[in-house]
């Protein structure tokens, strides 16, 4: 599937910041048989006295800038044509639950796929009783993993209500999960936490949701901004699966990749340092219309 | 023949009742229970010394450490506490024989942990090869993603590091953790050797003691050689005021003659690392990192970090900042590291390591974890991951079978569901050394920190230490933070030693003459000038308040209720005699100043806290009226001496120009404040008296005017008077001729903004009439302080 891609931010900072420093983490990824990428624009107002393009650990494209003068809003503009080819599994090659650690502990190295590094706590996703109670009563023991993804994967979907306004950028998964409700960064974090719990190594992917549904299928949720879901490392066969628990399915051709990590602290789209007393504001908006279909 | 057997008795008395718990080493005697030979000629002085004159001794140890603001911070339940720097007097000696031995183990595990983390930053072959578990690094806070193939722009991570060590009971030692992430203690351990050798002056002989400044001097060498290769200055990064060891920041950055600086100081301009300063910004090319690696970039590193400066990390990969040590050092200092150091060295070195760790065992290996789990009598069990010390135990630490909180939990299945989280360390007994307590001496466990330093020609090893001393025979007492104490170390060798041209007791390097002032230093003195004088101001003011109270006994007499609403507007509550808004004052200029520790003398530092200690004592239980007035003059006499200090003692750097910059504004504004309401012509009678008094300037009013005082003269010598040093003139011709100093004052014959109101002000009062300064006037004159205050913060100090 192709997509032609927009994303417009803006941050309206009130009071006029004497200088700044952003990081962006907004550009779709090339993923080799997955994802393809072209004609990728990126236009910052006003411009940047420094702009820095470079890759992340975990592969992500970075773009790193910085205003000497006084910035009173900030808007950044992506545009690109991405095609997306990837399929969900349709066989489940995946280990039972309990072979996983094995292979797990077959791995060595300390690449940015490896599962390694997606089991310990990481600094949004620290273990949490009520989230591993949880996800051991949604799981039974002898499923295959990705039997476990997709069984906690629709427990939390059940458990938690999409809400766009309960949350903030900063909600701990815990909270989240207590009050039953969220958005697609908290869905994504209480299942992670859930899944490391269980011993699959997981993490946080970023990107878009194609805006228009395909005829006579819902909307999906999250679709007007950036979008989140998890990924879970299957064992050596299957490897990495991607599974959106805001809207309960596996991950095929309506998401767009941008980055991957730990979690949310890994792939924030916009990190920023300004000086300023001002309160910020901001809006996103993102159009992912598709060409062929 | 005499001699040399009364000095055996002495010595006997001495350690009479020396006791060495069974099974441990002891520094002082050795295997056979006799003194060791490097101690004799310590002891044999030691035990001349009367009681009287080692109290004598100690006491004088004290006072210079006092005197040298050098204190232990605590962190209390009611937040952090000062008490006395808890120095053990009696050193603890090693002979250079021995000490080759650890210095040649220590530089050798320097140079293996440099390799550990080259490795893990770059190829990752010990991981790949299996002499390292992957998720001891993947999964290890301490491994910092944004470093993984970033090559240090020096082409090396780790530039000054740090070993505990403990001596087993078999005589030899033994490393209980590794030190790399931002070792703390060398500026402790000088600290310590100018106090020690205070205490043992003649007829102590100090000959033969291994000098610790070209150690210092090597490693100031090694990074000034980086500085210069890089083009730009060096400074140590540290976390600030809020850290336990910011007062060895200060000393160590006065010591060696670097900026210190902290992340705000900092800003990132075209990949360079920049300091902010009141010239403009200037490169910094080498930064000795104080700070923790996580902290010290907001934008790639911890996101919640207040400490540190967004963009670092971009300036390391553009290869233009050497950072001692590299960013994410901290990694190699992992406890369950240690189990595998000894296979990692010989696959990286081809070598054993020449100073073997404390037995060490990973929990996440099966066999490890089941013999964890069957010795658990002669284990500590705690977290895997941890960078502290095996001693620094924390709650869920299990040791010798019991939970350090006392949690009922069966150990074999807390070990088994913890697994690789986990890691038993072998529950070392340390040697003992000996602590003067009650007359005599008394065996005490000790630790001993030694330090490396990178130079060109590979480590050099301070020949001495940072000993911690436990306050029982329990060796897990032994963290400072639960009251042990501490000692400096002695090398000594069988020869004179050669003679350092650094030297240790308190001249230090110099201050390079062009030396920057950062931005941030120059607003603390500037505030510093400020609070002080602002405090004089209010208990002048009270004064006149208390003077007038007694005289009448009235509150209500319009003088004082003049004095009281006046007064009030400078933040001091009603009716009161108590001044605690001088104490509050006074605690902002303290915390001013310890923000610039490093460029304040210690003499000005103590006569600060005295005044402050003065405000309090002298009056916390007066009464209103002619008793308070007494003591509020006590405070002005001490306030003079501080001032006396800064301006007679502090060399003319730009620091000295702000601090008095701001003392000068300050006076002018609170001169301008107290003439439009103390002469103002609607003013009560009495009031004129109020302000000459204020203004100190009661016996220059009567020898000048010789007539009772009046609107104009108030005026024309509290304002317009250049020669009267309380006057408002006197300030502005003072700000001017300082102002002119400053960076930019004037550009091609142009004007700074801040001069040029300067000068503006300065003219219009040369110039004035006294009667032409009515209420309006003063009004005007106050908003032109209070906006050349504005300029020189926005020219300088932000």
């Amino acid at each position: 599937m192709r997509y032609d891609l927009t994303l417009r931010i803006e941050y309206d900072y009130g009071a006029a910041a004497p200088s700044a420093r952003n990081v962006l983490r907004v550009a779709p990824r090339r993923i080799d048989g997955v994802q393809s990428v072209e004609n990728v624009r990126l236009e910052i107002s006003p411009d940047p006295a420094e702009i820095r393009h470079r890759v992340d650990f975990w592969g992500n494209s970075v773009a790193g800038m910085s205003f000497h003068e006084p910035l009173r809003k900030l808007t950044a503009r992506l545009s690109a044509r991405v095609e997306r080819l990837a399929r969900p599994p349709t066989l489940d090659l995946t280990p039972r639950r309990a072979g996983l650690a094995s292979e797990i502990a077959a791995r060595r190295g300390l690449g940015p796929d490896e599962p390694h590094h997606f089991r310990a706590p990481s600094p949004r996703v620290g273990p949490d009783p009520g989230i591993a109670d949880f996800a051991e009563t949604s799981v039974a023991p002898d499923m295959t993993v990705l039997g476990s993804v997709l069984a906690l994967g629709r427990a939390i979907h059940g458990h938690m209500r999409f809400d766009a306004a309960a949350t903030t950028v900063d909600t701990a998964p815990s909270e989240a999960f207590a009050a039953r409700h969220g958005v697609c960064q908290d869905f994504t974090h209480v299942m992670i936490a859930g899944l490391r719990s269980l011993g699959i190594p997981a993490g946080y992917v970023s990107g878009y949701l194609r805006t228009t549904p395909p005829k006579g299928r819902p909307r999906l949720q999250g679709a007007d901004a950036m979008h989140a879901w998890v990924r879970a490392w299957c064992g050596t066969e299957a490897g990495w699966v991607e599974y959106d628990p805001t809207n309960d399915l596996l991950v095929g051709v309506d998401h767009i990749v941008v980055a991957v990590g730990r979690d949310y602290s890994d792939v924030a789209p916009v990190k920023g340092s300004l000086r300023t007393s001002g309160r910020q504001m901001s809006k996103h908006s993102v159009d992912l219309v598709p060409l062929d279909s | 023949m005499g001699q040399r057997a009364e000095a055996q008795d002495a010595i006997a008395a001495l350690i009479e009742g020396y006791r060495v718990p069974d099974g441990v080493a002891d520094e002082m005697l050795g295997p056979d229970g006799t003194v060791r030979a490097v101690w004799r000629p310590f002891l044999e002085r030691f035990a001349h010394l009367s009681a009287e004159d080692i109290a004598r001794r100690f006491a004088r140890g004290d006072r210079y450490l006092r005197d040298a603001g050098v204190f232990f911070r605590q962190h209390a339940d009611d937040g952090p506490a000062e008490r006395d720097w808890p120095l053990s007097h009696v050193p603890v000696i090693l002979g250079e024989d021995e000490w080759q031995g650890i210095a040649e183990g220590v530089k050798q595990r320097a140079e293996v942990l440099e390799q550990v983390l080259a490795d893990l930053y770059g190829p990752g072959w010990l991981v790949r090869e299996g002499l390292l578990p992957p998720e001891l690094v993947a999964g290890n806070p301490g491994f910092l993603r944004p470093m993984v193939g970033q090559r240090p722009p020096s082409g090396r991570y780790l530039h000054f590091v740090a070993f505990e060590l403990g001596r087993a009971p078999d005589g030899s030692w033994f490393v209980l953790g590794d030190r790399t992430e931002a070792p703390s203690g060398a500026g402790f351990a000088l600290e310590n050797r100018v106090a020690t050798k205070r205490t043992f002056s003649d007829p102590f002989d100090h000959d033969n003691i291994h000098r610790l400044a070209g150690f210092f001097r090597a490693f100031r060498g090694a990074l000034k050689r980086s500085a210069q290769s890089l083009d730009g200055r060096m400074a140590i990064l540290t976390p600030g005021l809020g850290t336990e060891t910011y007062f060895e920041h200060a000393y160590i950055a006065r010591y060696l003659g670097l900026m210190l600086l902290e992340g705000e100081d900092l800003t990132v301009v075209g990949g360079r690392v920049m300091v902010r300063t009141v010239a403009g910004l200037k490169p910094i090319s080498v930064l000795w990192r104080r700070l923790d690696s996580a902290f010290a970039d907001p934008l790639e590193l911890d996101d919640r970090s207040q400490l540190g400066t967004p963009g670092l990390v971009s300036a390391l990969r553009e290869g233009n900042v050497c950072m001692a040590n590299a960013i994410g050092a901290g990694l190699v200092q992992t406890r369950a590291f240690l189990a595998f150091m000894p296979r990692i060295a010989e696959y990286l070195t081809g070598q054993r390591l020449k100073l073997p760790n404390i037995a060490t065992w990973w929990c996440g290996q099966a066999r490890e974890r089941t013999y964890v789990t069957q010795n658990l009598n002669r284990m500590m069990v705690g977290d895997a991951l941890s960078q502290e010390l095996p001693f620094e135990t924390d709650d869920a630490t299990l040791i010798g079978g019991r939970f350090q909180d006392g949690r009922s939990l069966d150990p074999a299945e807390w070990i088994q569901a913890g697994a690789g989280g986990l890691v038993g360390q072998e529950a070392v007994s340390l040697s003992t050394t000996p602590v003067y307590e009650d007359g005599t001496f008394k065996a005490r466990p000790v630790m001993l920190r030694v330090f490396a330093a990178r130079t060109a020609r590979g480590w050099t090893v301070m020949p001495g230490g940072y000993a911690r001393i436990g306050r029982s025979e329990d060796a897990t007492a032994l963290a400072l933070r639960r009251g042990g104490r501490v000692a400096d170390v002695w090398i000594v060798s069988g020869a004179r030693v050669e003679d350092e041209t650094l030297d240790e007791t308190g001249t230090t390097f110099q201050r390079a003459a062009d030396s920057l002032l950062p931005s941030r230093a120059a607003d603390n003195l500037l505030w510093l000038g400020r609070y002080v004088e602002r405090a004089e101001t209010m208990v002048r003011l009270l004064r006149a308040y208390h003077l007038r109270l007694a005289e009448t006994g009235r509150l209500d007499d319009p003088r004082v209720a003049r004095l009281d609403l006046h007064l009030r507007s400078l933040g001091v509550p009603r009716n009161i005699a108590a001044p605690g808004a001088v104490t509050a004052t006074m605690d902002r200029a303290i915390r001013s100043a310890s923000k610039v520790r490093d460029r304040f003398s210690i003499d000005g530092w103590m006569a600060l806290r005295a005044l402050r200690e003065e405000i309090v004592d002298q009056t916390r239980h007066l009464q209103p009226g002619d008793e308070a007035a007494r003591a509020l003059g006590q405070f002005l006499r001490g306030s003079a001496g501080f001032s006396g200090l800064v301006h007679d003692n502090m060399y003319r750097f730009q620091g000295w120009r702000f601090l008095s910059i701001g003392r000068a504004l300050e006076r002018a504004q609170n001169m301008v404040a107290t003439l439009a309401d103390f002469a103002a012509p609607e003013a009560p009678e009495g009031c004129f008296d109020i302000a000459i008094e204020v203004g100190d300037s009661v016996m220059t009013h009567r020898r000048r005017y010789q007539i009772e005082t009046n609107r104009s003269t108030v005026i024309d010598l509290l304002a317009l008077d250049h020669r009267n040093p309380r006057s408002v003139r006197f300030q502005t011709c003072l700000i001017q001729s300082l102002a002119r100093e400053l960076p930019g004052a004037e550009v091609n014959g142009t004007l700074s903004e801040a001069m040029r109101i300067a000068l503006r002000i300065d003219t219009q009062l040369a110039t004035a009439e006294p009667h032409e300064l009515d209420g309006t006037a003063l009004a005007a004159l106050g908003r032109s302080l209070q906006d050349l205050g504005e300029k020189i913060t926005a020219a300088y100090l932000v």
